[in-house]
């Protein structure tokens, strides 16, 4: 395997027509990296890694691969990895000719490429289901076959456009693990896209939040979550209470106080800087989760949950603790 | 319940009328048909003694492999034609597109045998471009000699078919099918060649069968070219020359079915398990890439070359048309509009019978359609498929075929003035209107698939009966659709030609098909043949505008009530 290869993606802009799709975007991901690109659907993920594939042109800015401008380059030439949210896999060929095609675009002899896919199919399990169709797959097994086929090439990068969303939710979990082993053992450099926050969190890396095509924040998922940069990546990441100013916490103009459930506390209605009645509680098992009104605002307390431990009940009038240090105050 | 009661009762009685209709024009003269092919000359007995002689006759077997020869040269030259222009017009930004795009309404508009004589004045050894070649060149390439003739002339006519199903499906293929490719390396001609084209097969195949069976059944375009030594044109010169009491005719119009449906059986054969089009999702095909200016040279290039040989027919026609004398020379000696005043004058009863012959058999087929159409998509009705089925086996009748089934089984039956019932022009429009059901079938299909249901039950939901449900709801819905049905069959049906060249009985009775026909088979009367092609021509092209403007409307009018 030959050494990994950074992406650098510097103040690319990209607009179809009157819509702005991409907008000012800096990134860097590292040689080696398992990065992610977060954000809700339609935030403009997939035009970013098609971009970086070639199948996209952007009006300003760079796509590096390795510190080369790839922008000459047509998608046949770049050697980056695309596995499709709709794996693309060919009907009319194999499983095995499916593995074998990017190799003999590359002209290699028969035995080199039927020993590379022999050895690509071995890697995602499917040996046996070389002489199949795709149509005779399962979903995660169509899933694997065209991360093969990928991989067969040994990409400078490995880009995969919502690999899991075609799977039902059992199977996530476990293929998202396969997924993460198998990078560990290429050591590829590899773009995930999901909006799926737990995704992100538990595979990948560091992770790029991306909002309506712009990147809102960079990090690793316990940055990210510790200190988010801004409003929508706190609450994208997790669930996060949002105040304004007036709520007996005084809050910094243009700015929010912004803190997790899970940090909070009840605390007895006197001399609470925050209180309202509790308006709904939920039993979570590990938790129990109280939303308390607090002014014109639903704030959620999750509190640990420990048998024999006092309830609060709908209607009690509470306080809500918080520790200074889990205050985090954002720009809007 | 009393309700459901007579409104099953109206559908059976509908469904049974139309049944009735199917076995008296469609499956009795089949049947027909094939049981006199296997019965013996003058008596009754079953036997194959009949397909003996065919195999054992010499002009039959060479008649045979030549009709198998020129169809499947007609495709792999209308292919040739083909698969340059879908893939120049779906993969690239080509402005040409629009151009070829209209070309695929050309074989609709002309047939090939109408331009059959033209073409030999254009192509043939001592034609128009023969002749310049020779004078520059010294030279001559024979298009029209013998058999090429007919390949060459279907391939021009009927590659738009091709075209038109090959196009749509590289239209269709998710983009990421290519992209993927793309990225693992491939791009261009190969990645066309190992991506595309395989996923566009079943379009290619579609086209491709199509044309095979309409060249292999065509009688009039190889016997206006003088070409007797094929199997449709000798059926129907067995039948008129020694009688219809002859048995081979029947046999040869025994192996014309089994060619088609074996055709559409075999493709149906290549095509099981490849029907790509349910596991793609997007289409929109790929990105289209701009064609360097080189490219763009050779794009035009070819695109020009191949509209010159698709107008070629129709500049032929028109010539022709206009032409004093025109022999052995590029262009007519002189001009004159006297072909026209003749068709236009005595000959116009070619036209008159033309108008009244498509119009009845369009408006049969419509009614027919129509009312299949709404028995299959919107009852329960028991057996209404079989309506379906029955209706399109017309597909794999040959006209040539019916017409012999007509002649046969309608020739006994007298009428009270002791004139048989064959021998009246309104079976000539029962075999037309039989010809295009099929077609204005899927049209009928169409027009009532685009109609939601529930704007059906909410009539019925307001308390109107089924019958006035139809009647108010969902005829009026279906105008738009089902005009435009009735134009396009009008407009085929005004071209018809193997059927009716067996039933004309008498000029009077002729439809402008016909009169072109024979007009075209003598020098004297190829002129006025040419100008009674460029109306039919006109004819078949205002329809089609017509038919494309009734789309349209019903479309905005759709989109205007949702
Ligand atoms: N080819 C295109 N033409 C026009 N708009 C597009 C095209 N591709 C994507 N878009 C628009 O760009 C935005 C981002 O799309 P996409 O990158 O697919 O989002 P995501 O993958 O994050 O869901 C969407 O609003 C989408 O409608
Ligand atoms: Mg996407």
């Amino acid at each position: 395997m030959s050494k990994a290869v950074g992406i650098e993606i510097a103040g690319v802009n990209l607009s179809y027509g009157a819509t702005h799709v991409l907008k000012d975007v800096d990134l860097a991901v590292r040689p080696g990296e398992f990065f992610a690109f977060l954000g809700p659907s339609g935030c403009g993920k997939t035009t970013l890694l098609r971009l970086i594939a070639g199948f996209a042109q952007a009006q300003t800015g760079q796509v590096l691969l390795d510190g080369r401008d790839v922008a000459p380059l047509p998608p046949w030439k770049r050697d980056v990895g695309m596995v499709f949210q709709s794996y693309a896999l060919w009907p009319h060929m194999t499983v095995a000719k499916n593995v074998a095609f990017g190799l003999e675009e590359r002209r290699l002899p028969r035995a080199e490429i039927d020993r590379r896919v022999a050895q690509a199919l071995d890697l995602v399990g499917l040996a046996d289901l070389a002489g199949r169709r795709p149509a005779q797959l399962s979903g995660g097994q169509q899933q694997r076959v065209a991360v093969a086929r990928t991989i067969a090439i040994e990409p400078k990068v490995l880009l995969l456009d919502e690999p899991l969303s075609n799977l039902d939710a059992k199977m996530r979990v476990g293929v998202r693990r396969e997924l993460r082993a198998l990078q560990q053992r290429l050591g590829l450099t590899t773009i995930f896209v999901t909006h799926d926050q737990e995704e992100a969190n538990t595979i990948c890396d560091r992770i790029a939040v991306m909002d309506a095509g712009t990147i809102r924040q960079v990090g690793t998922p316990m940055e990210l979550y510790e200190k988010p940069a801004n409003l929508f990546v706190a609450s994208f990441l997790g669930s996060a209470n949002i105040l304004g100013d007036g709520h007996g916490i005084s809050v910094p103009a243009g700015k929010r106080l912004v803190f997790r459930p899970q940090h909070a506390s009840l605390s007895p209605v006197d001399g609470a800087a925050l209180r309202g009645p509790v308006t709904h509680r939920e039993f979570l098992g590990a938790a129990v989760r109280y939303s308390v009104r607090v002014g014109d605002n639903e704030i959620l307390v999750e509190a640990p949950f420990q048998s024999g431990g006092e309830l609060r009940a709908v209607g009690d009038r509470v306080g809500v603790a918080l520790p200074p240090e889990r205050m985090l105050y954002l720009p809007a | 319940m009393a309700l459901a009661g007579t409104r099953s009762i109206g559908q059976a009685a509908l469904a049974l009328a139309i049944a009735l209709f199917l076995s008296v024009f469609l499956v009795m003269p089949v049947a027909t048909v094939i049981y006199v092919a296997f019965t013996e000359k003058g008596g009754g007995a079953l036997t194959l003694v009949n397909f003996q002689d065919f195999a054992r006759t010499d002009l039959f077997v060479r008649s045979f492999w030549n009709s198998i020869y020129v169809s499947a040269m007609t495709v792999v030259w209308a292919s040739a034609l083909a698969l340059p222009l879908a893939y120049l017009t779906t993969r690239f930004e080509f402005r040409g597109a629009m151009l070829v795009q209209t070309l695929g309404f050309l074989p609709l508009v002309m047939p090939p045998f109408v331009g059959a004589v033209a073409m030999q004045l254009l192509f043939g050894r001592n034609g128009s471009v023969n002749l310049l070649l020779d004078e520059w060149f010294d030279f001559k390439i024979g298009f029209m000699e013998g058999l090429n003739g007919v390949i060459f002339l279907q391939a021009i006519h009927y590659f738009p078919f091709i075209l038109v199903n090959l196009s749509a499906a590289l239209r269709n293929i998710d983009r990421s099918m290519e992209e993927a490719a793309q990225n693992l390396g491939s791009h261009g001609l190969r990645l066309f060649r190992r991506i595309a084209l395989p996923l566009a097969l079943p379009g290619y195949i579609a086209g491709a069968s199509l044309v095979f069976v309409k060249v292999f059944d065509d009688v009039a375009t190889p016997l206006l070219l003088n070409v007797k030594e094929m199997l449709a044109p000798q059926a129907y010169l067995r039948i008129t020359s020694i009688g219809i009491d002859d048995p081979m005719g029947y046999v040869i119009s025994v192996v014309l079915i089994g060619v088609a449906v074996a055709t559409m059986w075999a493709s149906a054969l290549v095509l099981k398990g490849k029907d790509y089009a349910t596991t793609q999702r997007g289409g929109g095909g790929l990105a289209r890439r701009k064609l360097k200016p080189r490219e763009s040279f050779l794009a035009y290039a070819v695109v020009i070359l191949i509209l010159a040989l698709v107008l070629a027919p129709h500049v032929g026609l028109l010539l022709l048309s206009f032409a004093t004398v025109w022999s052995f020379s590029p262009l007519p000696d002189g001009y004159t509009l006297a072909h026209y005043a003749r068709v236009l004058g005595d000959s116009s009863i070619y036209i008159k019978n033309t108008l009244l012959y498509s119009s009845l058999a369009a408006g049969i087929d419509v009614a027919i359609g129509g009312a299949i159409a709404y028995l299959v998509l919107r009852t329960k009705l028991p057996g209404r498929q079989w309506l379906d089925w029955a209706a399109s086996t017309a597909l794999a009748v040959p006209g040539v075929v019916l017409g012999i089934g007509y002649l046969r089984a309608f020739y006994g039956v007298k009428m009270p003035d002791g004139t048989p019932l064959a021998a009246l022009w309104i079976v000539i429009v029962l075999a037309i209107a039989i010809r295009r059901l099929p077609y204005a079938l899927r049209a009928a299909y169409a027009a009532l698939q685009q109609i939601s249901v529930s704007l059906e039950e909410a009539a019925e939901n307001l308390g109107a009966t089924k019958a006035r449900t139809v009647r108010r709801i969902v005829i009026p819905l279906m105008t738009g659709g089902l005009l435009a049905g009735f134009v396009t069959s009008f407009a085929t049906a005004a071209v018809e030609l193997s059927a009716v060249l067996m039933l004309v009985q008498s000029n009077s009775d002729a439809p402008l098909a016909y009169g072109l026909y024979v007009l075209m088979q003598t020098p004297a009367g190829r002129g006025a043949g040419a100008a009674l092609g460029v109306i039919a021509v006109v004819i078949v092209a205002i329809c089609m505008g017509l038919a494309q403007l009734a789309a349209d409307r019903s479309q905005r009018a759709r989109g205007l009530d949702i």
